[in-house]
């Protein structure tokens, strides 16, 4: 059981929150027709990042995730003014505006040293999950000594963090998110300042990418944004259904991949262990193949 | 009286090319349809005056006042186009959006809502699709949601932008009945159209529109040959 406290349960709590969060707001990106935001939020955070490691110097929560944020509410404002500025459609400005800003946090790695100090493309990419760990850990009673909490993987607070602020603006904000989902310029003539409720929407967005990046990943992020609401998009047809189930399914896909990165390939007879991040975005491709297979065959 | 809408010297362009130059017009209480050839600027009127894209210039004034200060006493219809028909909803659903400013944002809509929002379904002869997911529904239903949709906003002032574009026959009556209905109660429409068959026996005034205000009027005075064919380039106007 301690040995389940200490090395199974971080990499569980990080998915679960993980999933969950870029589950839940993937769908507003998938109903408003923007699934690419996601990508690009998550890589135009990278200027931000790196600025924020470089002025602090540790790689802690606080000034990357402000870092992030800046760099997200700048991209946005970029992304809107290229889009009026040189008439492009919504997709090609996000394109020019997210790869402009990766390569200038590549740039800045560089120009920083961050790159060499602790910023290591590798666990970018594909997550650190399996080197989350609470060696702290003597049993349940654990989670009420506050030295023992201490020792937690600092990434499950952020996640918990803004996995709590993203499920309470979802709660909250209910119906305006529905309203400018479907119709933005209803909602706007109704008195909605749509640009301002889109911004949030994306700065929870990239909130979500950071904290989640560094465990599992900046590819799994992606995927995690996307697979989980295109899954409930092919299924349900209630609001709903789709915004919770999301959250729910990308959970779930969470604790699955981690469950199973041990067990499965033994149970196959390989000697190996899987990827605990790659199992969860081959899980949630096969999630989504599934349900397109359902959704034809109801057809 | 006061005007139930107005604009004045409204200039508005897209990427440089003006969509419509120094339009100054007033509209009659009753029902107004707008008039002109594709491109002549018709929805660019109601989107411009309701802000939802910049003007170069002009000012609009609903029932008299600003729009910020009249927000709550006009109704925007959207051209059904533009929004995603997929989208995981159900007629009811749709319509209690127009309720989304007085309401709290979270939790079940409140019943008081939700018989409204049946109220405005079944003046549309929707009743029984309250529940239906709005991408089952076929085309002139779906506009008949955005009618009721417009209906449940309880507005005095209604900005209809080709809400009888490609529609059935039912759909059409329904629509028409309607504005005659806000009409009796005294309302205002202005309906953005297409259908010049239909102006003189269900329109009291008429704006034509190519750019520029081209005529403008009671239907009698406004809605002639020489401004129609002025209008769509001297060539037949469309039906």
């Amino acid at each position: 059981m301690t040995e389940f406290l200490q090395l199974d349960l971080p990499p569980l709590l990080a998915a679960i929150l993980a999933g969950g969060t870029c589950g839940l707001l993937g769908s507003f990106l998938v109903l408003r027709r923007e699934s690419l935001l996601g990508d690009a939020l998550s890589h135009a955070v990278l200027p931000g990042i790196v600025v924020g490691f470089a002025l602090t110097g540790l790689r802690s929560a606080g000034p990357m995730l402000l870092g992030a944020l800046v760099a997200a509410l700048l991209a946005t404002l970029a992304i809107g003014w290229v889009r009026r500025a040189a008439r492009l459609e919504g997709g090609a400005a996000t394109g020019l505006v997210f790869t402009g800003f990766f390569a200038l946090g590549l740039v800045l790695l560089e120009l920083t040293g961050a790159r060499s100090a602790d910023l290591d493309v590798d666990c970018v990419l594909f997550g650190q999950l399996e080197t989350l760990v609470w060696l702290e850990a003597q049993g349940w009673a654990s989670f009420f000594d506050p030295a023992a909490l201490a020792g937690m993987p600092r990434q499950l607070g952020l996640l918990a963090a803004v996995a709590l602020v993203a499920g309470l603006a979802v709660a909250l904000f209910w119906r305006p998110l529905q309203l400018i989902a479907f119709d933005p310029a209803f909602a706007a003539s109704l008195g909605l300042r749509v640009g301002r409720w889109e911004m949030g929407l994306n700065l929870l967005i990239a909130a979500a990418a950071v904290a989640a990046f560094e465990s599992v990943g900046s590819i799994l992020v992606v995927a995690m944004l996307v697979c989980p609401a295109v899954a409930l998009r092919l299924m349900t047809d209630r609001y709903a259904m789709q915004v919770l189930g999301g959250a729910a399914l990308g959970a779930g896909l969470g604790a699955a991949g981690v469950l199973l990165a041990g067990p499965l390939p033994a149970a196959l007879g390989l000697a190996v262990s899987l990827n605990a991040a790659g199992l969860i975005g081959t899980l949630a491709g096969l999630v989504v193949a599934g349900c397109l297979v359902a959704r034809s065959r109801m057809a | 009286m006061t005007p139930p809408f107005s604009v004045t010297g409204l200039n508005v362009s897209y990427a440089g090319r003006p969509a419509l130059r120094d339009v100054t017009w007033q509209a009659a209480p009753g029902l107004t349809a707008i008039l002109g050839p594709n491109g002549a600027g018709k929805s660019t009127l109601l989107k411009a005056a309701l802000g939802l894209i910049p003007a170069d210039s002009g000012e609009a004034r609903f029932l008299g006042l600003p729009l910020d200060q009249a927000r709550a006493r006009v109704a925007y219809l959207p051209q059904r186009a533009s929004v995603d028909w997929d989208f995981p909803a159900s007629a009811l659903d749709i319509v209690a959006m127009a309720r989304v400013p007085h309401m709290r944002w979270w939790g079940p809509v409140p019943r008081a809502e939700r018989e409204a929002a049946r109220a405005a379904l079944a003046a549309v002869g929707l009743a029984d699709f309250a529940e239906r997911q709005i991408g089952r529904l076929s085309g002139g239903q779906q506009q008949r949601v955005f009618l009721a949709r417009a209906l449940a906003q309880g507005a005095d002032l209604f900005l209809m932008d080709e809400p009888m574009a490609a529609v059935d026959a039912v759909t059409e009556q329904t629509i028409l009945a309607v504005l005659h209905g806000l009409a009796r109660e005294g309302k205002s429409v202005l309906m953005v159209h297409h259908d010049l068959s239909l102006i003189t026996a269900h329109f009291d005034q008429v704006l034509i529109l190519a750019g520029e205000v081209v005529a403008a009027g009671p239907v009698a005075t406004a809605f002639t040959d020489a401004a129609i064919a002025r209008a769509f380039g001297g060539l037949p106007g469309r039906t």
